[in-house]
């Protein structure tokens, strides 16, 4: 790899904690940035020259503070602070700062920074921008592109979020096993949300496919802090098990494949072996959430040679076991599709019926359903279900999957009349 | 002489790769095995998958903490290679180690990428090799 290049890796990588860190210190969301960046382009120029510092994010968090303070400094015309490839020679002001900077400390930082991005009164897209901006630092133009909003308009929608997190004044205090707990939960939801707008994407839409690494990134940094916490384990092995066949979930001309359709010899079996290791660990631990059981039931997908060879009866009971946990139609609606492997259509069918009240609206729903009442051999009330779910769909890709059942279903009839 | 050739980095920055940045390290290494391969000197080869993926049993008090080892004091001393159905069965393994051997600790991390190198044969007894070392020998030591 080039230097630059690799100078760019580093910098990715070091930016939540480094970010984080200067947020505690000046405990202002521009100030911190601001130091940030200010760094970043003094390791451009440093690092190319002096190659890499032993510790890139500490490097970045004491520059930072330091280009701060110089500044503060200059305005006051005061000793200006020593440049920073000196300081960068000095090993014995860098493993101080090093050592304070321990595992707790940056989890807290980490989790303020991530927790700020997520505060209730944001909506669910601006809690995703903010976080994107702030802790993936992608520039406003990528978010705005993923967002399919013009540039002003997003920095627009990132200054006023801003503004509301400052006005609701998230407490530095270290915070307390309770507080941690219930941030972490706010946060692993905001993360698997960025994670969810990349999967949802269609292959040709690459300025938000790029969400799903972001939202693994992020897990891989929240387990880091939180090694033994079932449900962050379960967090990251869910997202690397769904984007496993990021590959395979689209053909070449951007059509959604169904799991069953999918060459699973295009599935990216690297994020598979990660994610059935985290899974397993996790069931060691004997604490169930929400997140580790919709890892294990994508875990038996993926550990499925063949579509054939799935293991429906345990996915069945993970969906049984996910509806007690969190009650919701959507799952009821998902289990009904491993009962219809089991059990048959009808039986699936008898259980999704009566949620149709509550989900009327749901594109899946309809979707679903149309594909029972196709294996039942019931062409019309089928027709009808995909019809709706055309409507309802949220992407080209979504609608061109029903399209083509519906299609099918046309041709068939077609076929029915000439005979 | 046999080595151990202990690979280390940023995992957090490798981790952050795109598929062909990671692809196009992997090119690069390939090429530097290939000639290692040829003269016969590159035994197995593992790349191990994160430490997101690793369970450490710390032998003394038989306990099992999620994630990598992570104390610096101690130095690692050896490691093995197992091929086990799953995590339960890694543990019994280390745990049978333990047993024989108390103190310190076991990580388990599974395996991506395994290549088996040029075969060594039989039993190999590093110490014997040792006396075959060019360098050691009197008349290279002048």
């Amino acid at each position: 790899m080039t230097d630059i290049a690799w100078i760019d890796a580093a910098l990715v990588a070091s930016r939540p904690q480094a970010v984080a860190a200067l947020l505690r210190y000046f405990r202002d969301l521009d100030a911190a940035e601001e130091a940030y960046q200010d760094a970043c382009l003094r390791a451009l120029k440093n690092w190319a020259v002096n190659g890499p510092p032993r510790d890139p994010t500490s490097w970045l968090i004491m520059v930072g503070r330091n280009a701060a303070l110089d500044g503060v400094r200059k305005r006051s015309k005061q000793v200006a602070m020593p440049e920073e490839d000196k300081v960068s020679d000095l090993e014995d002001v860098e493993t101080p700062m090093a050592e304070r900077l321990d595992e707790s400390q940056y989890r807290d930082d980490v989790l303020r920074l991530l927790f700020i991005c997520c505060h209730p009164d944001l909506p669910a897209t601006q809690q995703i921008a903010l976080a994107l901006r702030i802790v993936s630092g992608l520039s406003v133009k990528q978010i705005a592109r993923a967002f399919l909003v013009g540039e002003a308009a997003m920095e627009q929608r990132i200054t006023r979020a801003k503004a509301k997190v400052a006005e609701a004044g998230v407490p530095f205090e270290t915070p307390g096993a309770v507080e941690r707990s219930e941030r972490l939960g706010a946060v692993m939801a905001m993360v698997y949300l960025v994670f969810n707008e990349g999967y949802s994407a269609g292959p040709k839409d690459e300025a938000r496919g790029g969400l799903a690494d972001e939202a693994i990134r992020l897990g891989r940094l929240l387990l880091r802090m939180f090694s033994a916490e079932p449900e962050v384990m379960g967090l990251l092995a869910l997202m690397l098990l769904q984007h496993s066949r990021a590959d395979a979930r689209f053909d070449a001309n951007g059509d959604i494949v169904l799991l069953e359709d999918q060459d699973r010899s295009n599935w990216r079996h690297k994020l598979i072996q990660e994610g059935v290791v985290i899974v397993e660990k996790a069931v060691r631990h004997q604490k169930t959430g929400p997140y580790l059981v919709q890892a294990a039931i994508a875990a038996i997908h993926a550990r499925a040679p063949r579509f054939e060879e799935t293991d429906w009866a345990s996915i069945d009971a993970l969906y049984a076991t996910l509806e007690r946990l969190t009650p919701s139609p959507v799952i009821t609606l998902n289990r009904a599709v491993a009962v219809s492997k089991t059990k048959g259509p009808q039986a699936a069918l008898d259980m999704i019926d009566p949620l149709e009240a509550k989900l009327s609206g749901y594109f899946h729903f309809h979707g679903a359903r149309g594909g029972l009442l196709l294996q039942l051999g019931k062409a019309n009330e089928a027709r009808q279900s995909f019809d709706k779910a055309i409507s309802l769909a949220n992407t080209a890709a979504e609608a061109a999957h029903i399209r083509m059942h519906i299609d099918r279903l046309i041709a068939d009839s077609e076929k029915t009349k000439r005979a | 002489m046999m080595y151990a050739v202990l690979c280390y980095n940023d995992e957090q920055m490798v981790c952050g790769w795109s598929k062909e940045q990671d692809q196009q390290v992997m090119d690069a290494l390939h090429v530097a095995h290939e000639k290692w391969e040829k003269s016969g000197k590159l035994k197995p080869s593992v790349r191990l998958l994160p430490t997101s993926a690793a369970t450490t049993l710390h032998k003394t008090k038989d306990m099992v903490i999620d994630g990598p080892y992570a104390e610096t004091k101690e130095a690692l001393l050896g490691f093995y290679l197992i091929d086990v159905e799953n995590l339960d069965e890694a543990l019994e393994f280390s745990r049978d180690l333990a047993r024989a051997n108390p103190g310190g600790a076991y990580e388990m991390r599974p395996i991506h990428i395994y290549s088996p190198g040029t075969p060594i044969p039989g039993a190999y007894v590093a110490e014997r090799q040792y006396a075959n070392t060019p360098s050691l020998k009197p008349e290279a030591v002048k």
